[in-house]
């Protein structure tokens, strides 16, 4: 069974149809990445995926683990273990990140019939994850992303993600607005959490983030359809041709 | 959002836990308020003459201001005529006038405050919080008075003050707030019942926390207690109070009249949980909270900071005021008030600096959910003789879905050139996007929705003593569920 099967998926906004009838099939251990042009709808298939009840699904279905994504609400799916990494993370004032970190991984441990975690084990485990990923201590206790830089924040997004543990992670444009350092430090930290467990979509719309996480598979998203598959030496060859199948994507040519 | 708010809605069901009823045989007055109400209530004390006269003057004074129809309409908040001839003024649990000790109690009381969390017996308290139980009236049981005696600390209730200690009281009573202050104040001076009085001597830290926890039970009855607290030089306390109410469908008046007297180079810490029934999903029932809270910084380097938490009530009508008469004195004000469904609050503070160099600090968080009506009151008065006097306002309005309202009518007047004044103001918005971010990380809405809030009131929350910042978290939680409509 796949992790993750998308059937003809129809969805929008305000009866706006942006994804028009995407199949895409995702197992455990592998890594996709969706590129495509601006408002293909990449990010539209991330909010589906996260159930964001701002956009409607009108057809098709989705099916994780087995089970109808679409009857679930967001905790519900963060729970059964899917997680974006935001594009514009939020900030929540006056809540530390380890509590905020803490509150989330318990609400999981419940969900799962599991016992609860204090502070005792929690921290540890913060700690470790915060080496992992090679980063500063001080995100134990500011508050979540409040007056974070960009940089921070997507930082922070991967630190979430290595404490929640999902079994598929969505990088919503993670690489949006980082310079090459911090790009650096978030693929690095998203290749360790690279496992035979963990299948991963990476949504993006530049190539030079696929040079730091090799993906498995490339799936070009143009006008909300896939328009083409393929290996990883799909990104190369849109880099130097640009988006085929429509005239606003040949038009866009990729930069790095 | 559609789907979010239903969600939250669909937590409006829980009903207010502390709605209960306790059966007991009470000592009422009939309803009605005249000269003989009062003489009646002075009487039913066992009062010194002082007490009669001040309080028939007081009852003079408010009769004048009720036939002037002076009950103050200024500000923001909307409820019908009160009719003064139809509450009970004087209600107290039938039993032996003094305690010796609380197994004297009458046990269904209490059972109340077990229900309630509070346990009165001293073994089962947490060690560090003495408690001082009003129930509708009057005082039931005080807790730790050894322990304080001791330290030369009283703590007791208002009516034993006046018997033990009526020197302190005669000098103190009325000195912040005069009979005379406002329309509910002189209310309060006329009809008081009981409440809670502490004396800090000179240079005693009080080694415990003090606490008094009103419950207001009786139907058609107001309550009306008065709390005087006065810290000697050098000394220290830390005073909490809580409140709460059972479910009923009229509205019930509460006029309650604080003072403070902080001397040379004391300081007192009043912190609050309120918590009084805030009526139903309609708006109907509730208790309109209508106080006077005053503090006097009399002495030089003396300190007093009010923290409220204000979550109950139909209305609230609240500004805990600091005079900073002492040079050097600080006055402090952090709030987080609540209003949910229909409830209203007019709250705030006033900071008036007459002596040199006296600073404050005003933290207020206001959080609107429902069709909920919230408004920071505050004044800044700066006198002629303050030199170098300073204030710092923050003022911040949190709204939770699309019915409502956050106000702020910030006052300053400076009439000496050299102070420093800063105001700070914002108002957000709980969005669609944070909670769908703490959902997508496995959080419920309403578990969302509370920290967001929690989050934004932390400021006022660590001035809190451990174990009330916890409770208060608590019931902020249970205040806002069904916050959005």
């Amino acid at each position: 069974m796949s992790l993750l099967e998308i059937r003809n998926l129809h969805a929008g906004v305000d009866g706006h149809e942006i994804l028009k009838g995407v199949d895409l099939t995702i197992n455990a251990g592998e890594v996709h990445s969706m590129m495509g042009p601006n408002g293909s709808g990449k990010s539209t298939l991330a909010q589906v995926l996260s159930r964001r009840q701002t956009y409607e699904v009108t057809r098709g279905e989705i099916l994780f683990n087995g089970n109808n994504l679409l009857e679930m609400k967001p905790e519900e799916a963060a729970c059964e273990g899917i997680f974006m990494a935001f594009q514009y993370p939020v900030e929540i004032p006056g809540i530390s990140n380890a509590y905020f970190l803490r509150s989330a991984l318990n609400a999981v441990r419940r969900y799962r019939g599991e016992d609860e975690m204090d502070a005792m084990d929690f921290l540890p485990m913060f700690r470790e994850r915060l080496k992992l990923l090679e980063m500063d201590e001080a995100l134990l206790n500011r508050s979540v992303n409040d007056g974070f830089s960009g940089g921070e924040k997507k930082r922070n997004e991967i630190l979430q993600m290595a404490m929640l543990e999902p079994k598929l992670a969505i990088l919503d444009e993670t690489d949006s607005g980082l310079d090459i350092d911090a790009l650096r430090i978030v693929a690095n930290g998203v290749n360790t959490l690279r496992n035979a467990d963990r299948a991963m979509l990476v949504i993006t719309h530049y190539r030079r983030l696929l040079t730091h996480i090799v993906p498995d598979f490339v799936h070009v998203l143009v006008d909300g359809r896939i328009v083409q598959s393929g290996g990883p030496e799909l990104a190369l060859e849109l880099e130097e041709k640009g988006y085929v199948g429509t005239d606003h994507g040949t038009q866009q040519a990729l930069s790095a | 959002m559609s789907s979010d708010a239903t969600t939250i809605r669909d937590l409006a069901e829980q009903e207010y836990k502390w709605g209960f009823v306790t059966a007991i045989d009470e000592d009422r007055v009939p309803k009605g308020l005249d000269e003989d109400t009062i003489r009646l209530i002075s009487a039913r004390k066992n009062e010194p003459e002082f007490m009669l006269q001040w309080r028939l003057r007081a009852y003079r004074h408010w009769a004048s201001l009720e036939k002037a129809q002076a009950e103050p309409k200024w500000a923001n908040i909307h409820y019908g005529p009160i009719d003064y001839q139809d509450i009970v003024y004087y209600s107290a649990p039938r039993q032996k006038p003094v305690l010796e000790n609380l197994e004297d109690l009458d046990p269904e009381i209490l059972r109340t405050y077990e229900k309630l969390g509070i346990p009165l017996e001293e073994r089962k308290r947490l060690a560090g919080v003495a408690v001082d139980a009003v129930f509708d009236s009057v005082s039931v049981a005080t807790t730790f008075k050894e322990k304080l005696k001791e330290s030369g600390v009283i703590f007791c209730s208002f009516s034993e003050a006046v018997q033990n200690h009526p020197g302190l009281v005669q000098k103190y009573l009325g000195s912040v707030v005069p009979f005379t202050d406002n329309f509910f104040a002189s209310l309060n001076a006329a009809v008081f019942t009981d409440g809670s009085f502490v004396y800090v001597p000179k240079g005693v830290r009080c080694p415990l926390e003090l606490s008094t926890y009103f419950r207001i039970n009786a139907a058609e009855t107001g309550q009306f207690e008065r709390t005087l607290i006065v810290a000697d030089e050098g000394s220290y306390v830390s005073y909490l109070e809580g409140c709460t109410a059972p479910i009923r469908d009229e509205n019930q008046l509460h006029a309650a009249v604080v003072e403070l007297v902080a001397l040379d180079n004391a300081e007192i810490k009043y912190s609050t949980v309120q918590n009084w029934y805030p009526g139903d999903k309609e708006g109907k029932g509730g208790i309109y909270n209508f106080v006077t809270k005053r503090g006097k910084c009399q002495g030089v380097n003396s300190k007093i900071s009010w923290t409220q938490v204000e979550t109950g009530s139909a209305i609230t009508w609240k500004y805990p005021s600091c005079i900073l008469q002492g040079d050097n004195s600080i006055g402090a004000f952090y709030s987080v008030a609540l209003t949910n469904n229909y409830q209203q609050a007019d709250t705030g503070t006033k900071m008036i600096h007459l002596g040199k160099n006296t600073r404050s600090t005003i933290v207020s968080k206001g959080i609107s959910a429902g069709h909920g009506q919230n408004t920071y009151r505050g004044l800044v008065k700066i006198m002629k003789g303050a030199t170098g006097a300073r204030n710092y306002t923050q003022c911040d309005s949190l709204l939770i879905g699309e019915k409502s309202g956050a106000h702020t009518f910030p006052y300053i007047d400076v009439r000496n050139a050299t102070a420093r004044m800063e105001h700070e103001a914002s108002t957000s918005k709980i969005g669609e996007n944070q909670l769908f971010y703490l959902r997508q990380r496995g959080l419920k809405t309403e578990e969302a929705v509370s920290m967001i809030v929690n989050g934004f009131c932390k400021q006022v929350f660590r001035e809190l003593p451990m174990e009330f910042a916890v409770e208060a978290q608590k019931l902020l939680g249970v205040s806002l569920e069904g916050s959005v409509g």
